[in-house]
Parts: C-alpha cells; sequence; structure tokens
C-alpha cells in the first residue's frame, strides 16, 4: 500500500472522463497508513485469505500435476480396466475416458437446444407474467437440487417400461441406467447454467437493434434467429461450456445412473451406437470414486492417474471461456 | 428478402413460435412437479411408517438399514423403521461448520477483489476463483482422502485422544475437520463470485458520499458496500447452503461413513470423530434400491434434502425481499 496519506485524485481532460455512472475505481488511492490498527487488521486478514486461496489452487494444480505425470501412462486412455490384483494388470480407463465424452455430447446436445429456448421465450416473449415468474423460480429450483435427488428421480422415470428403449431390458424389467439416462439427468445440471447466461446475452442488446430489424419487416421469430442468437453467440458458448464443466464433473448421477461398471457394457443385439448408448458404462468421475481408497477398487495410482486427466479437462474448459470472453471484450458492446 | 418471408412466414410465424416456445418452458416447469411429487410419493411409505420418529434418534442406524435391507430378501413383513438423526446432525455440523467459515473467508476475498487489491493481485485472484469453483467434487474428495486425511489421522489425532474413544469408534483421519474443511473450499468460492458481483452493483456514488465524509475507504466499504450488498449475499449464501447439503460424493469419500454422531459436549475430540451425512447415506447404499423398503428409505433421505434446500431457498427469498431498497433499479 502506498504511504501517501491521502491524495487528490487528478482531474481528467473532459474528453477522457469517465462515462456517467461508471465505477471510479482506478488512479491514486487512499493508502492504509492512516487507517485505525482493527481496519488494517481487517486488510491483513483480506490479503491472508486471498493469498491462501491462491495458494490452495496452486497446490492442487502442482500436486496433481506430479501425482499426474509421475502415474499417467498415454496407453492408459486406450487401455480398458480389466481385474488384477495390482495395479500393473488392471488396465487403464479408456471406458471412463470415453464414457466422460459420451456423456458429455448427450447432456449438452440435450441441454443447450432447451436452455436456448427457455431463455428466448423469458427474454423475448415471457407472456403470461405469471408463467414467466413460475420460469424463473422453476430454473433457481433445477439449479438447488442436489445431484443426487436428480439421481434418484432418474431411475424413477428410466425404470418405466414407457422407456425401457433408452436402457436395458430383460424379462420385462427394465435396467434403467444407461448412457442415455446418465446424459438426460446431466442435462438438468448444465441447463440452469446455460439459461443464465443466454438470458444475460440476450439482456444485453438494445431494444433499438429489435426495433431496427421489426421496423425493416422481420417477424419476432426471424430477428431471433437472425441477429439474436449470432448477437450472444459468445454468452451461448460460455453457458455451454459452464455446463459441460458441471457434467463432465459430477459423479453422483453418474454412480446411480450409469451402472456400476468398469467397462461399457453393450447391450446386445441393437446396432451400433445404440448398444452402447442403452448400456452401462463409467465416466472418470466415477472412476476416481471407485478408485480411491474409499471406493471398490482401491488404486490410489490410476485414481491420481484419471483425476489428473479430469482436471486437465476442466483446466480447458476454464481457458476456452477466459478466450472466449477476451475475444467478446474485443469486438465490444453496443453503444447506447 | 422474398426468401425470408417464404421461410419465416407461414411455418415460423411468430404465434407459432412462441406457443412452441411456451410449450417447452411448460414441460420443464411440469418436470420439476413431476420430480417432487415423485420423490415425495416415493418416499412416503418410510415416512408413513415412522412418523415424527423418522427425525428422531433412538438406535443405531447401520442396523435399522441392514433389518430393512434383511426383510425384503427373506420376503417377509417390509421393515421400515428408521430413526435418522444422527445422519442429520452430521449433516447440520458439517453444512454449518462450512458454511459458517466459508462465509467468512468469501466476505473478506469478495471485498479484497473489488475494493482493496491492486489490480494484479485481483486479476490472479478471479481466474483463481473460478477455477477452485469448477474443480469437480470428486478431485477435491480423492485429495482429502489421500491427502488431508492421512494428514489429520497420523499428526494432529494423538495416540491418548484415539485411546480414550477406542471402544466407541475409531479416529483414522477421516473426520468432521476433514469434512468441514475440504466442503469450505468447495463453497466459498461459488460464494466469493456471487458477493463480488454483488459489491461492484454497489451505486458507485453511495460510497462516494460516504468517502467525502472522511470515513476511510475499508469503514466505507464495509458500511456501506457490504450492507448494500447484503441481498446478493443472502443469495450466495443460499446457493453454497443448497450445495452443501447436496453434496453426497465427496462427503461419502472423506466424512468416514459411519452412522455416528460427535457430540461437541465431548470436547474438542469431537472435530476428529467420523460420521455421515444424509447425502453419502444414499450413495453408499445405492445398490439397495431394487428392495422396495429400502427404496423408500432412500426416498425418504432425498425427499428430506430437497424440502430443507426448499426451505432455505424460501428463507433467502423472503430475506432478500426485505431488503428490496438495497437493490439495483
Amino acid at each position: 500500500m502506498q504511504d501517501i496519506p491521502l491524495t487528490v485524485p487528478p482531474v481528467p481532460p473532459p474528453d477522457q472522463a469517465d462515462p456517467p455512472g461508471a465505477h471510479q475505481r482506478k488512479g491514486a488511492v487512499e493508502g492504509s497508513a492512516t487507517w485505525s490498527l482493527s481496519d488494517r487488521v481487517g486488510l491483513a486478514i483480506c490479503w491472508t485469505l486471498g493469498l491462501l486461496f491462491c495458494a490452495i489452487a496452486v497446490a492442487i494444480v502442482v500436486y496433481l500435476m506430479i501425482q499426474g505425470i509421475k502415474f499417467l501412462r498415454p496407453e492408459m486412455l486406450w487401455t480398458p480396466a480389466a481385474a488384477g490384483f495390482s495395479e500393473t494388470e488392471t488396465g487403464g480407463f479408456s471406458d471412463a475416458f470415453f464414457g466422460t465424452m459420451i456423456v458429455a455430447v448427450i447432456g449438452i446436445t440435450i441441454a443447450l437446444p432447451i436452455g436456448i429456448a427457455i431463455a428466448v421465450w423469458l427474454v423475448e416473449y415471457g407472456r403470461p407474467a405469471t408463467l414467466a415468474r413460475i420460469t424463473e423460480s422453476t430454473i433457481e429450483a433445477i439449479a438447488g437440487i442436489p445431484s443426487i435427488v436428480l439421481a434418484l428421480f432418474g431411475t424413477v422415470i428410466f425404470s418405466s417400461t414407457a422407456l425401457g428403449f433408452l436402457s436395458r431390458t430383460s424379462e420385462g424389467v427394465v435396467f434403467g441406467r444407461s448412457f442415455f439416462a446418465a446424459g438426460a439427468m446431466l442435462s438438468l445440471v448444465a441447463l440452469p447454467l446455460i439459461v443464465a447466461s443466454v438470458r444475460e446475452g440476450l439482456n444485453s442488446i438494445p431494444r433499438h437493434v429489435r426495433e431496427a430489424s421489426y421496423a425493416v419487416g422481420k417477424t419476432k421469430a426471424a430477428t431471433t434467429r437472425r441477429i439474436l442468437l449470432p448477437t450472444c453467440r459468445p454468452q451461448v458458448a460460455t453457458g455451454a461450456m459452464l455446463g459441460l464443466g458441471r457434467i463432465i464433473g459430477d459423479t453422483a448421477i453418474i454412480v446411480v445412473l450409469l451402472g456400476a461398471t468398469q467397462n461399457f457394457a453393450p447391450v446386445e443385439g441393437v446396432g451400433f451406437p445404440f448398444n452402447y448408448l442403452r448400456g452401462a458404462g463409467t465416466t472418470l468421475t466415477n472412476f476416481v470414486y471407485e478408485a480411491s481408497p474409499t471406493g471398490n477398487l482401491n488404486q490410489p495410482q490410476k485414481a491420481y492417474a484419471a483425476a489428473f486427466v479430469l482436471l486437465l479437462m476442466v483446466l480447458a474448459l476454464n481457458a476456452a471461456v477466459d478466450v472466449v470472453h477476451r475475444r467478446a471484450r474485443k469486438v465490444g458492446t453496443w453503444s447506447h | 428478402m422474398d426468401e425470408e418471408v417464404t421461410t419465416y412466414g407461414p411455418k415460423w410465424s411468430d404465434q407459432r413460435v412462441e406457443r412452441m416456445l411456451g410449450a417447452l418452458v411448460c414441460g420443464v416447469v411440469a418436470l420439476l412437479l413431476a420430480l417432487i411429487v415423485t420423490v415425495f410419493v416415493h418416499a412416503w411409505p418410510s415416512f408413513s411408517h415412522n412418523g415424527l420418529a423418522w427425525f428422531g434418534g433412538s438406535g443405531d442406524v447401520e442396523e435399522q438399514l441392514n433389518a430393512i435391507s434383511l426383510s425384503a430378501q427373506t420376503s417377509g413383513e417390509y421393515v421400515y423403521t428408521f430413526h435418522a438423526w444422527p445422519l442429520i446432525w452430521s449433516t447440520l455440523l458439517i453444512t454449518g461448520g462450512a458454511v459458517l467459515i466459508a462465509l467468512f473467508s468469501a466476505l473478506f476475498v469478495a471485498v479484497f477483489i473489488v475494493e482493496f487489491a491492486p489490480e494484479w493481485m485481483s486479476n490472479i485472484l478471479q481466474p483463481v476463483i473460478r477455477f477452485l469453483a469448477s474443480v469437480p467434487s470428486v478431485i477435491y474428495g480423492l485429495l482429502g482422502v489421500l491427502v488431508l486425511v492421512p494428514f489429520i489421522g497420523n499428526h494432529l489425532v494423538t495416540e491418548g485422544q484415539k485411546a480414550s474413544v477406542a471402544g466407541v469408534i475409531s479416529l483414522t483421519g477421516y473426520s468432521l475437520l476433514a469434512a468441514v474443511l475440504v466442503l469450505t473450499l468447495m463453497i466459498a468460492p461459488l460464494m466469493v463470485s456471487i458477493f463480488s458481483d454483488g459489491l461492484r452493483a454497489v451505486k458507485p456514488g453511495w460510497l462516494e458520499g460516504s468517502l467525502a465524509l472522511g470515513v476511510n475507504r475499508w469503514r466505507t466499504t464495509w458500511k456501506i458496500g457490504v450492507r448494500s450488498a447484503r441481498p446478493s449475499i443472502v443469495a450466495g449464501t443460499v446457493l453454497a447452503v443448497a450445495r452443501a447439503i447436496g453434496e453426497a460424493v465427496m462427503l461419502a469419500m472423506i466424512s468416514g461413513s459411519v452412522a455416528f454422531a460427535p457430540n461437541p459436549a465431548d470436547g474438542l475430540i469431537f472435530i476428529y470423530e467420523p460420521s455421515r451425512p444424509l447425502g453419502p447415506t444414499i450413495v453408499k447404499n445405492i445398490d439397495q434400491l431394487s428392495s422396495p423398503p429400502f427404496n423408500a428409505t432412500l426416498f425418504s433421505i432425498a425427499a428430506f434434502l430437497l424440502f430443507s434446500a426448499a426451505m432455505f431457498s424460501l428463507a433467502g427469498w423472503l430475506s432478500r425481499r426485505s431488503m428490496r431498497k438495497y437493490l439495483m433499479p
């Protein structure tokens, strides 16, 4: 902090003045030297906690990286898990790796169109107002439902005979656990994030853009399709990636709805790819859970390796969100 | 232009699109209703057999669960007796502890990011917070099991403490402490990002008014900034509580998975004692889902989780209503 007790911020020349309402925080500010002791202790707590969070994040990444490099072999990504007595005999976790991909694709394919549609309805239509309020609360509620409850609900709907074609059926009993089931429930986890992000994007488009489009004779639907959605493409991408992050990170739904196997269990007598999609399987999160010392496999080395792969995916998604944000900022925002 | 008219004319008319989107929205609302109804209908046998004793604490939960699963296999009368208090108490302790610590630290960190951190520092902190919020819970669980739990078991718990409770429970490091610490780390970033959004939205005029009166920046931030950001602080806390009570997999890994109710009256040793919250109970017993009485029991736990999450949202909504005057126009 600076020692200057109180400096008067220089008056900016008129052409550089901030627009009214912009938050002026930069520039010379009062330092903490004049504060009373308790205030300075508070500031010290701020610094300590801030640095602590940074240290924890660095520790997590570095520790997992060390363990990952130590235990991860590239062939683990294409060797399926096998039964064995020691960690050298049990193969890799290719099924878990591809399982994560499958679940992510299914989940986002369901969640993205529905999420965009709900956001468009909320911002552009939103009538009757009661239904709009109910919908907002519904989305909020879905965000607040524990994923384990979603998973249990999933076991009920996907075990019904009407949805038997989405999972394994034997002698009239529907197994109810499949990639379809898990992906469909995971889409609910991603949905609120997508809706929130797309809504934010649509709300940031000023009215005159819509009015200009209506004025040249476009319908509301065409305006949405041709002007509004392309404009908030960055927010759609952000929402999709945040949703993806939640989907690949979720474990409870996978444990309950994907079956407790470590390999793909394709359904016989069904064509590719539906035999796999209707069968049970595993994902990286489930593999880490099972391979941890409290799980059934207890292979900490493989757990570290799989966790490292998972962490890399999450980091890549985070970086992608950053890139999209930065690019969107470079393009600029609407001038009002 | 003609092409546009034909494409979007009759087939994609506004009324039609509005009706289609409206139907979809109604479908999602209906899905939520179906979820609530399904969970409570499936939970009903357990609640109706136990009555209010469901929330009570008599007997050993593990034995009750065993009896429930056995009754389905022996095809006799289904047993539903289940007294969930040790699980509820564990949930309360872990969630409460984690939310308190997280609230405190998230508030300081959010204030730091928005007001006091130099630019380079907040440029580092923001991605760090976003990263911590996006780490999957199972990774936190793995690190908890392989790093934090052995550390607590080997270095923090003394041999004397282990011996003093040897007949009751074994202290191995799977403990309340580990669960609270890791859960704090999971929910604090969530709070920080919502709190700092709220702090950024405080009207600059209000802060400047206070600064102009000669109040220093620290007090201005806390008396004006944090107070006017209270709606978002409530919102963030509610979201974090919902995340915490629903957390199942991470806690299943490190809470110790023993249906034991640590008693704070025993002294500080209770933070080293294992327990098992409600969520992990579902995860650990999920293979029993096909037996009808066990199914009802698991759904009753889920219904309880759903109900408490809803109650917290309601409380948050009510307290935000009384703070409407702080909301930005």
